[in-house]
């Protein structure tokens, strides 16, 4: 019963997970960068949400600056990255330390900042979960729907691309390094934005927000795909898929917490649930495969890359 | 159509691994040139390429494209003259894309891509067309992705989207030398008709003298980063492998250090 109770909550939740997933979505399963700076940038939209709401700024504004906010942090990341040359993953990890500096002075050196919800016409708020469903949902189908629209424009194809095969890109004319920037700035974007909602439904900022946000967007990407993979691989089941695992997750991080699990453990949870979902298909090659024929043809009759992006 | 002059590269310069690529290499090509390149193991012949498409710049020289110095240009932008096919049937399409989508990338380049549909329907039936001309079936798969596609049906859509936009020179890298000898002969076969067709400026490196020895109107040979053997016209087609066994002998005081390019 109290589980029921509490599933409205975790839908309305996991749904803003969901489309913070779609950011860690674009960085790792499309650009194929595994881009840290999502701790720190999905907190970043959360503290300048709630600034500027605390400022008399409407909802709706302060959740595009903070995606604009968002979108800086990823482009930072990308220039370090392509213009300095620091290894992706170590970019992304310095890039979310300097947030943590960005998001304190944001927050004017309060570690949390309070939203009030009768003060502001917020766009959701747990108080009102069949609400912040609704407001959540339109959210996340705008999103997708800009997404479908701009991957499948002559820019978004080589966005793909640059992804899925840098060499072939660079050979046809594309900006790889352009792209990379672009990309993480569109995927952080995405994640600020995810944080800002967030930041609404709980009506507060702390400093802490996100930690460990890149694992439960990979959690949801991993749930959400191995469904969606299964009905069809294309772009929008991939992202509606990605929706789907962050509301799964927060539902079984729900029943997991009405079981008796202390919060304290739960990231431990979202760690295994990962290592796991990046493990199997490793195991799977590596003790339980079936010896392979060699292929008459050798090299020719490659079957192209498997298991990546 | 393609200049270069006085071409030098070192690579791990200062250390136990210091090799020189290219020492010197001066090479002109005429518009319309077909030209195979041969020579042994760390001759310079995929050093060569690397330099005409940008992967790094050179330390010394310079290399002209239709008379644009092109020494500095970025790799991406040097892309708008150049057409390439790799070794690797695995490098020159992108694996998680549709035919089409590889195809209608391939057809932007050299030009500014905008925030406009990828691929309009109009490209579909031209795509079609030039798949057919490959005559592998793949005008019935257009969004079939690429990765499910064999390395010679792969090599052979490289090669289709390497020759859209008519590029400047047409670059292939061994670009047979992972197939098996039927899908080679195939995809050489695609390469001559596309060349011819369009009228190509073609290098085209291979292990394989009779096949340099049959395609193209030119034929040089690479050694130590450059070039000991350029012959063309009536010459070259009268080549054989013995004669250029005994030019390389001639050229290097060495026998032909590559056990592949002899045996095939």
């Amino acid at each position: 019963m109290a589980f029921l109770y509490a599933l409205p909550g975790a839908v309305a939740e996991g749904l803003i997970w969901g489309l913070m997933a779609i950011g860690v979505y674009i960085s790792y399963k499309i650009l194929d960068i595994a881009d840290l700076t999502v701790d720190g940038s999905i907190c970043t939209g959360a503290c300048v949400c709630a600034v500027l709401l605390g400022a008399g700024v409407p909802a709706w504004l302060s959740i595009l600056i903070a995606f604009a906010a968002g979108a800086l942090a990823g482009v930072v990341t990308g220039l370090l990255h392509t213009a300095l040359g620091i290894p992706s993953i170590l970019a992304g990890i310095l890039t979310q330390l300097m947030l943590y500096s960005v998001n304190l002075l944001i927050l004017g050196g309060k570690s949390l900042v309070a939203i009030d919800p009768r003060a502001n016409q917020l766009l959701l708020h747990m108080s009102n979960n069949p609400g912040a469903i609704l407001s959540a949902g339109i959210i996340v189908a705008v999103v997708i729907a800009v997404l479908y629209l701009f991957f499948y424009t002559e820019v978004g194809l080589t966005l793909k691309s640059t992804g899925d095969n840098p060499d072939m890109s660079r050979a046809q004319g594309v900006n790889v390094k352009f792209n990379q920037v672009l990309g993480l700035g569109i995927a952080n974007g995405i994640v600020a934005l995810a944080g800002a909602l967030l930041a609404q439904y709980k009506g507060s900022a702390n400093i802490n927000d996100g930690r460990g946000a890149i694992v439960i967007g990979l959690a949801a990407i991993f749930i959400g795909l191995s469904v969606s993979m299964k009905i069809k691989p294309n772009f929008v089941v991939s992202l509606i898929g990605v929706i789907g695992g962050g509301i799964v997750y927060y539902i079984v991080y729900n029943f997991v917490i009405l079981l008796g699990l202390k919060t304290d453990y739960l990231k431990m949870l979202s760690a295994i649930i990962v290592a796991l979902f990046l493990a199997v298909p490793y195991l799977q090659e590596e003790y339980f495969s079936k010896p392979k024929v060699p292929h008459p043809h050798g090299a020719a009759s490659g079957k192209g890359d498997d298991g990546h992006a | 159509m393609l200049k270069i002059t006085d071409l030098h590269k070192t690579f791990n310069p200062g250390t136990i691994n210091e090799k020189t690529a290219l020492d010197g290499l001066n090479l002109h090509l005429k518009d319309g040139d077909f030209v195979t390149v041969i020579g042994g193991n760390g001759a310079g012949k995929s050093t060569l390429q690397n330099a005409i498409a940008g992967v790094w710049k050179p330390d010394y020289g310079t290399i002209e494209i239709d008379g644009v110095d092109v020494t500095h240009m970025p790799e991406h932008q040097r892309a708008a003259f150049l057409g390439r096919v790799f070794q690797d049937p695995m490098k020159g399409t992108a694996p998680d894309m549709e035919i089409v989508e590889n195809l209608a990338i391939a057809a932007r380049r050299g030009k500014k891509r905008k925030l406009v549909w990828g691929v309009r329907k109009a490209e579909r039936e031209e795509y079609k067309r030039l798949l057919e001309t490959l005559d592998l079936g793949l005008e019935n798969r257009l969004t079939t992705k690429v990765g499910l596609l064999s390395g010679g049906q792969r090599q052979a859509l490289t090669l289709l989207m390497a020759s859209m936009n008519k590029p400047k020179l047409l670059m292939l890298d061994e670009h047979t030398a992972a197939l098996d000898p039927k899908t080679a002969a195939k995809v050489l076969e695609i390469t001559d008709r596309i060349v011819t067709e369009n009228k190509l400026t073609t290098l085209m490196i291979t292990h394989n003298m009779k096949d340099a020895i049959a395609h193209g109107n030119r034929l040089i040979m690479m050694y130590d980063g450059h070039i000991v053997v350029d012959v063309e016209g009536e010459e070259k087609k009268k080549l054989t492998v013995e004669d250029l066994l005994n030019m390389f002998v001639q050229a290097s005081g060495k026998e032909f250090a590559s056990d592949r390019a002899i045996l095939s």
